[in-house]
């Protein structure tokens, strides 16, 4: 399946499963979903499904995020950053 | 990416109109990944199923006393796969007593079929759960007694408002006692109060038709008190759930709708090579098949154990496998380490031919529908056809390690049940004494002689509070022999019965061979406004007794009832449904004239001034003379 490579300024190889996850709880199409986006540029990114969003990425990668955590995780790009983060740590 | 293969597939079944494949295909994707984020995946696309084919849908209403929100969209997955479409209210944070308490609250507005109570015990009892150490005796003693008055003021005002079945979770205990491991040396200690509110609770939901308890206390240690929560999640978001544990508590919950809305299997169908054994019978021998105490066979005698317990709550068991018939049936018997001999089946399949056509067979020879069947087998092969053959049939497959079998059915949603009668204890029973009735009716050359020599005893009363539970069963589970295929819950039943103008009657039948139990229903509407109808809002046999002129005992008795009642006419619907043939003509047959006929149903009328319906000489009718005083007072 061949995906419009979207612009990007990060690239790690967990970026396209992280927009995966956002497309599927947010319910936008992936291609919607760019490095960028935040609650600003996604209407169904409210708190209860950014709730969604951070167990979503738990289980998915098997980590843990703090409340101060949760609070920063504003767009696809800085999620994908703290991932990278704490999967290195 | 990788799991866009499942999707697609889905989604490809789904364009096609492939149901039962689009079926198994969202099996498969939820199975793949059962997350947060495939959740809205998978109910997106059952959506789209459930608008070709519609599924049952199911209001649920959570009360709750912390963050939930997140569990509801893997609940929602969940379901749909097992065919449930939910429609669900999250009550407001912490607000349930209001909502249970106001008969006008949006909890009532909102008309739910299930309401679920999730409370935890740092919600309800604050000083049990921390701080216990300043508390004395009396002290703890008062807040269990406060706790336990509110559970049963608030199960109180819900029955009193509503019709839902409800849930409600039991409290658990803590990790880490305050008291260390004295807590456990303490006769009233902090996880002991908890324990007696538990307790009490309990007692609390027995008092209450239609409340059951969910053991959240022991679903959290099944999974690990230590795991189950995430601190930092309490903290922050009020939610008592690790990510890890959102998929348990949806399953869990699952566990109690399921057998709510849908349908319990009644007959699980076993393979047996590589399911009740180890081996393949005919290349291994009886000396070689792997079975008893000790691995690999230890595993196998674990399946069989979880079929036996299955068998005991009333599930019947049978035998469809690709085996010689002979070799099979000798192995069942003279295996040392056999747990379920022959006696414990009531049906079996043991030839070469398609197993789809076995299981059919089956169902016909047991008098059950196809979706009263659950088939289990170790074969992807077996599993797969009968699942495309015959879409209604549920499957348990078996994973690919032994060990994993029996915790497998143990697990599987399909013969979960909330309440058992003693008929269910009994079936196993009744159905080995059918198969006698059976060759007697072989036996017998003149059908009025065979009904002789059954010796039958109809025993024909209202409802009572001890039968009131297999009424609203029987209700809900007879399809064939069913002239209304009304269903009504145990609540419902309780409220028909107290009500003037209406009389709930139930039927039990013995014979020579035994007493099958309580196997009728009828419900009469008595129409008060002078006309003088008595109208037939139920009436039902159990497969059980089906052809053995029952039914016209039943009539002649309702017929005569009536009658002394006042009535003039005796009247009825007949509602076809895909299973009801055997109840077709049965007004016909009894004199009744055609009334009505309205979208695919007709109405039925005696006319009670003019006709009798004479009870068959063979069916001795009794009656408890409690019915008599009833209508003395009246």
């Amino acid at each position: 399946m061949s995906l419009l490579q979207p612009p990007s300024t990060v690239n790690t190889p967990a970026v396209d499963k992280i927009r995966q996850l956002a497309s599927d709880v947010f319910e936008v199409p992936l291609s919607e979903v760019l490095p960028v986006s935040s609650p600003d540029t996604i209407a169904t990114w409210d708190s209860l499904h950014h709730l969604n969003l951070v167990l979503a990425l738990e289980q998915e990668f098997a980590i843990q995020f703090t409340p101060e955590e949760i609070e920063q995780l504003l767009s696809i790009e800085l999620i994908d950053a703290l991932i990278a983060e704490k999967l290195q740590a | 990416m990788s799991e866009s293969d499942p999707r697609q597939h889905l989604d490809q079944c789904i364009q096609a109109g492939k149901w039962a494949e689009a079926r198994a295909a969202l099996e498969a994707l939820w199975m793949d990944r059962p997350t947060s984020a495939n959740a809205n995946v998978v109910s997106a696309q059952a959506e789209r199923l459930h608008q070709q084919q519609p599924m049952a849908t199911a209001r649920v209403a959570f009360l709750r006393s912390f963050t939930l929100e997140p569990v509801v969209p893997l609940l929602r997955a969940a379901a749909f796969v097992k065919g449930i479409r939910l429609e669900s209210l999250v009550g407001e944070f912490n607000s349930y007593p209001q909502e249970i308490l106001d008969p006008a609250s949006a909890l009532y507005r909102f008309a739910p079929d299930v309401a679920i109570l999730a409370v935890q015990t740092r919600d309800v009892a604050p000083e049990l759960w921390n701080g216990f150490a300043d508390l004395t005796s009396d002290q703890a003693a008062a807040v269990i007694q406060r706790v336990a008055d509110s559970f049963r003021s608030w199960i109180t005002a819900f029955r009193k408002h509503s019709q839902a079945s409800l849930i409600v979770h039991s409290l658990e205990l803590p990790a880490q006692p305050s008291h260390g491991i004295l807590d456990s040396q303490l006769s009233d200690g902090q996880s002991d109060c908890i324990r007696q509110i538990n307790q009490e609770l309990k007692r609390i939901v027995a008092e209450h038709r239609g409340v059951y308890l969910l053991d959240y206390d022991a679903l959290v240690a099944r999974c690990g008190r230590e795991r189950w929560g995430d601190e930092l999640k309490w903290l922050s978001m009020r939610m008592p759930f690790a990510a890890e544990s959102l998929l348990r508590m949806a399953n869990e919950w699952l566990r109690f709708l399921y057998p709510l809305i849908a349908r319990p299997a009644k007959v699980l169908v076993t393979d047996l090579d590589n399911t009740l054994w180890g081996g393949v019978l005919g290349e291994d021998r009886v000396e070689g098949i792997a079975l008893g105490m000790e691995h690999p066979g230890a595993s196998y005698l674990a399946l069989q154990r979880v079929m036996l317990d299955l068998q005991q709550r009333g599930v019947l068991l049978a035998i469809a496998s690709k085996n010689d018939s002979a070799d099979a049936l000798h192995a069942i018997e003279t295996h040392p380490e056999m747990l379920l001999r022959a006696r414990y089946f009531s049906a079996t399949a043991i030839n070469w031919n398609d197993k789809a056509d076995n299981l059919v067979n089956i169902a016909k020879e047991l008098n059950v529908g196809l979706d009263s069947l659950c088939f289990i087998d170790d074969s992807d092969f077996e599993c797969a056809r009968v699942r495309e053959a015959l879409p209604q049939v549920r499957v348990i497959p078996l994973p690919k390690n032994p060990s994993d079998y029996a915790k497998t059915l143990r697990e599987s949603l399909y013969f979960e049940r909330l309440s058992l009668s003693e008929e269910d204890r009994e079936r196993g029973r009744l159905y080995a004494e059918q198969q006698q009735r059976t060759q007697l009716s072989s036996a017998a050359t003149n059908i009025d002689d065979f009904y002789r020599s059954l010796e039958q005893e109809a025993e024909i009363s209202p409802v009572t509070a001890a039968t009131i539970a297999r009424t609203a069963q029987l209700t809900q589970k007879t399809n064939q022999f069913n002239m209304t295929t009304r269903r009504y819950t145990e609540q419902q039943i309780a409220e028909l019965a107290d009500r003037e103008d209406r009389t709930v009657y139930t039927l039990r039948v013995k014979d020579r061979f035994g007493d099958n139990g309580l196997v009728g229903v009828a419900i009469v509407h008595h129409i008060l406004d002078g006309a003088g109808i008595a109208e037939i809002d139920t009436l039902l046999l159990s497969c059980r007794v089906i052809g053995r002129t029952v039914e016209t005992a039943l009539l002649a008795f309702l017929a005569t009832e009536c009658r002394e009642r006042g009535a003039q006419r005796l009247e009825g619907w007949f509602l076809p449904t895909q299973k009801n043939q055997p109840a077709q003509n049965v007004y016909g047959a009894h004199q009744f004239q055609k009334i009505e006929t309205k979208d695919q149903g007709t109405k039925w009328s005696l006319d009670l001034t003019q006709t009798d319906i004479k009870c068959p000489e063979w069916i001795r009718v009794t009656t408890p003379t409690s019915i008599n005083r009833e209508y003395a007072c009246r």
